[in-house]
């Protein structure tokens, strides 16, 4: 099977990315432990301070055959707009992927401000992430936005995928009681001056590791799909031949009662 | 082997190397610096730069950018521009030194990427394989 392959493919690149994310929230985690005065924290970190525009990006696939795979990441950033725009907060959208475009263009087309999509690429490479995370951060820095949250499918097996949503900007703190600190690292350059530089790089790799999860999931979905699919034309094939077959029976039994009949009357 | 400590380079696609190593130099942003075990913590940043590893054989990278953190005896480099240095070629080098001298010639360039170009310029002319 194709999609088995791919599925396949797209999974192990989701698994092989995952150290990098994580080490990355890590780094990002003890940095932002050591920062005592959030006042002069990069603003990426720590928000503007305001919350009245929202950036959506949403993650989709560029096609479709792909069972609830498209319309549930549409259908959990549906809800999370409307949210929004009941608060009447500003909403600006990003779309990544065409199919999730077709969904949202009717109801929310006038609040998209960019259409991405990676149609005619096969493999997403970490360049293009990172193009989209320029692209956000320089929005950041015009002060187009406040937050940033991002729509993408988690793979979690070939069956599930649970759609998700995760804040990128700020970058959100895991409130976790004070441990003692189990080490005070040494910082060169300063802490906010290596801040600067790694918060657009998390932003990418968050990007990116949405994009991995998303390719898997879609292949997952696709595959499931797919299968669905198959067996469904296999039943109906059984029954329509099973129709047909006694059909055919009833029309011969009834030339032959004919022809019976036909003789017993002479 | 008590001096030695774990190496893990990553990239975004991949775990590149996992190791023990004795000594690793690291062209972090404010100067090489050579990581030997029992560091104290440490969280830096790379600038373009030759990285070397002395484990088991001794492997050198060339890298562009790059967080390194360091605690426990455990070195983490995430990098997603690095390249082992035997898999460049005099060609790949040439045209990455011309892609470098583009750039600089560009305005709007502030000091700190005009830095970080000329450096790797510097650094990408003495490689020599």
């Amino acid at each position: 099977m194709v999609a088995a392959a791919k599925l396949r493919k797209a999974q192990e690149m989701a698994e092989k990315g995952r150290p990098y994310s994580n080490k990355m929230d890590m780094i990002i985690q003890n940095l932002s432990n050591a920062i005592n005065d959030p006042s002069n924290a990069p603003k990426l970190l720590v928000g503007t301070g305001e919350d009245k525009s929202h950036l959506c990006v949403v993650m989709t696939a560029d096609r479709g055959l792909c069972g609830g795979f498209n319309t549930n990441i549409v259908k959990l950033a549906k809800n999370y707009f409307n949210k929004i725009l009941k608060e009447s907060k500003n909403l600006k959208i990003i779309t990544v992927g065409t199919k999730g475009l077709d969904q949202l263009k009717r109801d929310y087309g006038k609040y998209i401000i960019k259409k991405i999509n990676f149609k005619d690429k096969k493999k997403l490479s970490f360049q293009d992430a990172e193009s989209i995370g320029n692209e956000i951060v320089k929005l950041f820095k015009n002060k187009e936005f406040d937050k940033c949250v991002i729509f993408f499918n988690k793979f979690k097996n070939v069956m599930t995928q649970v759609p998700q949503t995760q804040q990128v900007i700020p970058a959100k703190k895991n409130e976790k009681p004070k441990e003692e600190q189990h080490s005070s690292y040494e910082f060169e350059p300063e802490e906010d001056e290596i801040l600067e530089d790694l918060l657009p790089k998390n932003i990418s790799t968050q990007i990116y590791k949405g994009f991995l999860e998303n390719s898997a999931s879609e292949q997952g979905s696709r595959m499931t799909a797919m299968d669905n699919a198959t067996r469904n034309a296999g039943d109906l094939v059984e029954k329509l031949t099973i129709n047909y077959n006694r059909s055919r029976q009833a029309a011969i039994t009834k030339e032959l009662i004919e022809i019976i009949s036909g003789a017993e009357s002479l | 082997m008590s001096d030695n400590f774990n190496i893990e380079i990553i990239s975004p696609e991949k775990k590149l190397l996992t190791d023990k190593v004795s000594s690793a130099t690291i062209p972090s942003f404010e100067g090489e610096m050579t990581i030997l075990s029992n560091h104290i913590p440490l969280i830096t940043f790379l600038r373009p730069g030759i990285l070397k590893i002395n484990g088991s054989k001794e492997i050198q990278y060339f890298l562009e950018e790059g967080t390194v953190e360091f605690s426990n005896n455990n070195l983490t480099i995430l990098s997603s521009t690095i390249i082992e240095i035997s898999a460049l070629s005099s060609e790949k080098i040439s045209k990455m030194i011309e892609d470098g001298k583009n750039q600089l010639n560009q305005e709007n360039l502030n000091d700190k990427t005009r830095y970080v170009v000329s450096h790797k310029i510097d650094c990408l002319s003495r490689i020599n394989l």
